[in-house]
């Protein structure tokens, strides 16, 4: 007892999530406060930085899923191919089959559903590898967009493209342009949806009992399921909501691109994987949190915006920087976790 | 007596590939009695070659059955798979072309020998699984995520070695080895099937590799305690994997002498994986059987031939497939297994009681 004492440093004083938490936060500023003094331009206006908010609405969205399947131990790769499949399905309806806005929502949250209900039992109930399973799943999705529907159009209903287009003024900010004319910064109804999603999703995850089942099933399965805790049913749930989110995902990407094609969202789980770790979600489960995830996404596409005004707009970019990027923070959590370790074992 | 015989073929590991193969061969003849007819022709170069739709499937299955032998190995070594070798083969191959046609995309000939730049491949192919395998077997990453970060970067790097241009062989040998020697009927990537067949066969029955990575998958810390180091034997497999990427990516570039980096061996990472769980190894390590697992890929490619016959487009094959993957392994869970034969006990049962 008296040797950890002494061996407390400021690592482990604070929990897993907190010091996780802190370095992503801690990089974001910084990484933003040095494209703002060293690339000026489109980074001093407050709009560059709705902008990314704007483009990453149905990431932050999907990214939140995401974080929740892997705080409760799992992994669910098949959300980009559940966004592309949703943004195909809603485009068809609305300009084939002459649909609604209500309607597409509906389609929107079913396949979500659909998706979380399958792939949440094939993984809790019958003890599938979550990877096999939703990898099969990201193919199927991917195989099904195509069926679909196979080439790429853009949606022309109007009642759709009035709210695609609708635009909320955030108060007090905004930028003088060229002809010296002001114009408020602004966000999309997007990236509404998915600021309150975050709230709820990480009020869930603190206060109420699913939340906490999540972080205990994904810390240790078996101490967990001693405590009384349904380790399968908690499973099952953390699959259903990424994969509803996936899809409440999939609508806002659509809202944002107004088109379906197969081409969608390539790549989106990798992004969200990569920005649920930055954000501090550990793979071994058990320790993340939502508001983590959400500077995860910033750091992410801030980044991605720097390489691209650095004069690197050279598609391959922005692969190899997420990458390395993913690699840098997957190796902190690895020496972390194994310090930490260390720390304990003396 | 009769019992016994019929368990002891239906538990052999070659029994569930066997069983898709006489399947997919039986649907096949039915939609096509002419299925499996083997015609000689010539072909745009005037040399003898066979062609049908059996050669076609020996031929375009290569590429699978050469990554499956690197991904059993992986698969029972580290209980996961590496879902990179689509990118990698991108990268090997790109690295392939820079060499031979030196950084011009139009060169009149090619600038190095066809063997130096296979070395190259090999060397950049074994790189990337020693990457993957020291995050894997060092760092302790789940393989499936550690190979993500390849799996998104791999294409990039790739378009980036030769600056996003597209370079086309000029010499006509290098299209032997994805296509036909002259004078020989048989497709080259046959031979090169065989002779990775024949090394690997070598390996296994003259080494400890195969023992060692199944010790490893079924129980690292007693492996460990046995003398085995598994942090090396992990690495290893994933070398060799790395290995058997270039060797696919040979073979995959010189089908065209060009490359298409978004597209050259797409989905094939899910072929390999799939290969492994029809072979009946166990995808969370442990056992395994090699050949079983190369009878896999040629069945997938079977299937692959039998669904383009049906008019399936090729994007959307992944669904159909994806579907197969999902039966699979829901079949051979263990708790569907326990019920099923939970099930099987039940009926005889019954029917006793009913009588």
């Amino acid at each position: 007892m008296k040797k950890i004492k002494e061996n407390t440093s400021i690592f482990n004083k604070m929990s897993d999530t907190n010091l996780l938490l802190t370095i992503t936060i801690v990089i974001f500023f910084l990484m933003y406060i040095g494209a703002v003094l060293f690339q000026g331009g489109g980074f001093t206006k407050p709009q560059m930085f709705f902008n990314i908010l704007n483009a990453n609405a149905a990431l932050i969205i999907t990214a939140c899923g995401m974080s929740i399947v892997m705080i409760s131990g799992g992994i669910d790769i098949s959300v980009g191919g559940v966004v592309a499949l949703v943004s195909m399905c809603c485009a068809v309806y609305l300009d084939y089959h002459d649909g609604s806005i209500l309607g597409s929502i509906l389609i929107a949250l079913g396949i979500g559903l659909a998706y979380g209900l399958v792939q949440g039992f094939l993984v809790a109930y019958l003890d599938i590898q979550p990877f096999i399973v939703s990898l099969a799943g990201m193919f199927f999705a991917r195989g099904m967009t195509t069926i679909v529907n196979t080439a790429p159009f853009n949606v022309e209903d109007p009642e759709f493209n009035a709210l695609k287009l609708t635009r909320i003024n955030v108060p007090g900010l905004g930028s003088v342009n060229k002809k010296g004319i002001y114009v408020p910064a602004y966000v999309e109804i997007g990236v509404i949806v998915a600021l309150l999603l975050v709230v709820l999703l990480f009020l869930v995850l603190r206060y109420t009992r699913l939340g906490r089942n999540l972080y205990a099933v994904g810390g240790n399965k078996q101490s967990a399921l001693m405590l009384g805790i349904n380790v399968k049913r908690t499973k099952f749930l953390s699959h259903l909501i990424c994969s509803l989110l996936a899809g409440i995902g999939g609508y806002v990407y659509f809202l944002h691109v107004g088109s379906g094609a197969a081409s969608h969202a390539m790549g989106m789980e990798m992004n969200a994987i990569a920005s649920s770790i930055i954000g501090g979600t550990m793979l071994t489960g058990g320790v993340g949190n939502i508001i983590g995830t959400l500077f995860g996404v910033l750091s992410l596409s801030t980044i991605q915006n720097i390489v691209a005004s650095a004069g690197l707009d050279q598609a391959w970019w922005t692969g190899i920087t997420i990458a390395a990027m993913l690699c840098i923070f997957l190796l902190i959590q690895s020496i972390v976790m194994s310090q930490k370790k260390k720390a304990l074992k003396i | 007596m009769n019992k016994q015989i019929l368990k002891k073929i239906t538990s052999n590991q070659l029994f569930i590939p066997l069983m898709a193969l006489i399947l997919l061969a039986v649907i096949n003849l039915i939609n096509d009695p002419g299925f499996f007819k083997v015609t000689v022709g010539t072909n745009n170069a005037g040399n003898p070659v066979l062609s049908g739709y059996l050669i076609t499937i020996l031929d375009y299955g290569s590429e699978l059955a050469i990554l499956a032998i690197g991904m059993t190995l992986v698969t029972a070594a580290s209980g996961g798979q590496d879902i990179s070798v689509g990118a990698t083969i991108a990268i090997a191959g790109s690295a392939m072309l820079r060499v031979l046609c030196g950084g011009n995309s139009r060169p009149e000939t090619i600038q190095a020998p066809i063997i130096v730049a296979f070395l190259v491949a090999c060397i950049v192919g074994m790189l990337c699984g020693a990457f993957n395998g020291m995050l894997v077997a060092i760092f302790k990453i789940q393989p499936m995520i550690a190979t993500l970060i390849l799996f998104t970067a791999g294409r990039s790097i790739a378009a980036w070695i030769n600056n996003n241009e597209l370079p086309i062989v000029p010499d006509p040998k290098f299209a032997y080895f994805g296509g036909f020697i002259p004078g020989i009927p048989v497709p080259t990537t046959v031979f090169i099937v065989i002779a990775c067949i024949i090394v690997i066969a070598i390996v296994l029955k003259l080494t400890n590799l195969g023992l060692y990575t199944q010790a490893v998958g079924i129980n690292e810390n007693s492996s460990r305690l046995n003398g085995i180091n598994p942090t090396f034997i992990k690495f290893l497999t994933f070398v060799i994997l790395g290995l058997c990427v270039a060797v696919a990516a040979l073979i995959k570039v010189s089908r065209l002498s060009t490359i298409n980096y978004s597209v050259i061996a797409k989905d094939i990472e899910m072929d390999a994986i799939l290969a492994v769980a029809l072979g009946g190894n166990a995808l969370s390590g442990g056992k395994f059987n090699m050949w079983a697992s190369i009878l896999g890929a040629y069945v997938i490619q079977f299937l692959t031939t039998t669904l383009y016959k049906f008019n399936v487009q090729s994007d959307a094959l992944a669904a159909y497939k994806a579907v197969v993957v999902i039966l699979l392994v829901i079949f051979s869970a263990p708790t569907v297994r326990d019920y099923m034969a939970k099930l099987a006990k039940q009926l005889p049962m019954a029917r006793k009681e009913a009588a």
